[in-house]
């Protein structure tokens, strides 16, 4: 800027006497943050459940019952992270989830792959990675088309998810005349799918881990993160900088399809099928752990953080109450507790700080 | 007196059979604020839409220094160093001060391969909004802060500072006081007039007629479409601003 001599600053005399420009200590910051307590409630719970029953922390429980089997919801709770940080929703996920499953399987047959017996054994390496792609480009393609009808068509994300969440399910089950295809690639489900690294981590774990971290990566610290929660906090402001926000949210919400895409692919490898029913409520698990996580339905604000913890809270409390002897049935009434608290303390939180 | 920064040549505007503007004319001078009057109805926040590249005018010309230019979108206006300040706050409170200040302009980190990740450049941001804020004299406990943490005043301060930064021939202001209280007020005209002593041209439009005479440099008046009269705000009182906004007094272009 063209920096000529002004007046020196004066002190606004509505603001607190004791001001300064370097800022609140990073403790304080911390400890503000709705992640922090999220993920202080997660390890409350585990010292909680172990206490009670060491047995508990075995490995193999964490390993399969926690991370495992949460593995296709982490990864599809850091896609919805970005949605819902725009004010969005998408309900479709579990459903392209399993459209992307049904394309790569489709594509395993159509090489040739034989899916009667204990799985596929006559395919390699490049055709499963050719299958792979086109799953994931099948759920990228149901990602864009979200995006289109949220951001051009001007339909609301709840409907227009809510449509796309029929499609995509319908077209499955027209794909597969609502058979399940089973039996895939035997490369697939035992090299990725269940095979440990250093004999103790799964390789959909590390996937997972990958995805968050690079998700959470792209969400706080580039200029995609910043459009994203620009958008979500003041879509007009974001406008009249001339940020383009159609094409933001086609990006997101294709984002949010490539990464259901990559879960259908996870999904395949680790049960070797494509599980037609086993994703409906698939939508609303990615959703409740983004919004335990801390992150706000009014958009703008949220880590990819805090939505893996809150991924982790369903399966913790799920496979406490198993060790403890407790009706794991009981988790349904926690988590659907603990979400409507998070929104709650959501909303107090906005309330409280718009009349200071 | 030198040629007008920004200047508006017989603009006409209608809306259906609404005739917003009817062959208006407006100038705007380097370093000077020059106050937009008249009437609700009266062209006034039709102009300025215009030259924020909000409307596209049906005929008449918008001269930048002399030059003739093409406001086509506001975007198109950003590049051509118009910026405004809205009354409604265009502002993202979800996110720092200084997110704000470079919202839609991020620095980003690293040059050649590492440029398309977009990497910001958060330490550079802050010290650029810090410097920014000190210079221009706007105070937050912590330019680090999210914006919704700060008082409405603040808010629009932040609002005028960003606008300030990046405009290099005019701001224009949409009353810019409206939401906020008499205190705000005067912080917020405090820094309109340090704005104006960088020396863009500042157009500020605005109902309230006392407001007007005490940070206007010049005063252009509009009645049903048409500048009606030009003022100095040192020679006028608020009668005779009403009475050119109402007809009653009469001094150009009006039929």
């Amino acid at each position: 800027m063209t920096a000529q001599p002004v007046v020196p600053p004066e002190v606004e005399q509505d603001a607190p006497p004791t001001l300064s420009l370097t800022g609140v200590p990073r403790w304080k910051r911390i400890a503000a943050s709705n992640v922090l307590w999220i993920f202080l409630i997660l390890v409350g719970l585990v010292v909680a459940f172990t206490v009670i029953n060491p047995r508990f922390l075995s490995p193999y429980d964490i390993r399969e019952a926690i991370f495992t089997d949460n593995a296709t919801l982490i990864v599809l709770a850091v896609g919805m992270t970005f949605v819902i940080v725009t004010a969005g929703i998408d309900l479709s996920v579990g459903s392209v989830l399993v459209f992307s499953g049904v394309v790569a399987a489709k594509v395993f047959l159509a090489f040739g792959a034989t899916t009667h017996g204990l799985g596929a054994d006559d395919i390699g390496w490049p055709e499963i990675i050719v299958g792979l792609l086109a799953g994931v480009a099948a759920g990228t393609a149901f990602g864009i088309l979200n995006g289109v009808l949220v951001a051009k068509a001007k339909v609301p994300a709840l409907i227009a998810t809510l449509g796309t969440y029929g499609i995509a399910l319908g077209a499955s089950y027209l794909l597969t005349n609502g058979v399940d295809l089973a039996n895939m690639p035997v490369l697939l489900t035992n090299d990725i799918g269940n095979t440990n690294v250093f004999g103790q981590i799964p390789v959909l774990v590390i996937i997972t881990a990958v995805v968050a971290v690079l998700g959470g990566l792209l969400l706080a610290f580039t200029r995609f993160g910043r459009y994203t929660y620009a958008i979500g906090s003041n879509e007009e402001a974001a406008r009249r900088v001339g940020i383009n926000v159609s094409r933001h949210l086609i990006k997101v919400y294709g984002l949010m399809g490539l990464l259901a895409g990559c879960a259908g692919c996870m999904s395949l490898a680790l049960f070797s099928t494509t599980t037609l029913t086993g994703h409906t409520a698939d939508n609303l698990g990615a959703i409740a752990a983004v919004v335990i996580g801390g992150t706000s339905l009014f958009g703008g604000r949220g880590l990819v953080a805090g939505s893996v913890v809150g991924a982790l809270i369903p399966a913790t409390l799920a496979s406490g109450f198993v060790i403890i002897g407790v009706n794991p049935y009981w988790q349904y009434i926690a988590v659907g507790m603990v979400l409507i608290g998070a929104v709650y303390l959501d909303g107090w939180r906005r309330r409280t700080r718009e009349h200071t | 007196m030198a040629e007008p920064i920004l200047e508006a040549r017989g603009i006409i505007k209608t809306f259906g059979h609404v005739h917003a503007l009817r062959g208006a004319n407006f100038a705007a001078n380097a370093g000077e604020v020059v106050a937009l009057v008249g009437d609700n109805g009266a062209g006034k926040s039709t102009l300025a839409k215009c030259l924020s590249g909000v409307y596209q005018p049906d005929a008449g010309e918008t001269l930048l220094e002399g030059r003739q230019v093409r406001l086509s979108s506001p975007v198109a206006a950003l590049h051509l160093g118009i910026e405004t300040v809205y009354q409604d706050l265009a502002l993202a409170d979800d996110l720092e001060a200084s997110a704000n200040l470079f919202l839609g302009r991020e620095l980003t980190m690293g040059g050649g391969r590492l440029r398309w990740l977009g990497i910001l450049d958060q330490r550079r941001m802050r010290a650029q909004s810090v410097a920014a804020f000190k210079d221009l004299g706007v105070t937050l406990q912590d330019a680090n802060m999210r914006l919704a943490s700060l008082s409405g005043g603040q808010r629009q301060s932040v609002a005028v500072a960003r606008s300030a930064v990046w405009a290099s021939k005019a701001i224009l202001m949409d009353e810019p006081t409206a939401a906020l209280g008499v205190v705000q007020r005067q912080h917020v005209l405090e820094l309109v007039r340090r704005v104006r002593d960088l020396g863009v041209a500042v157009v500020f439009i605005s109902h309230n007629m006392p407001e007007v005479l005490e940070i206007a440099d010049r005063i252009e008046v509009f009645r049903l479409g048409l500048r009606v009269g030009r003022f100095k705000a040192g020679e006028t009182t608020v009668e005779q601003l009403v009475g050119a906004m109402t007809g009653a007094l009469k001094q150009e272009d009006a039929a």
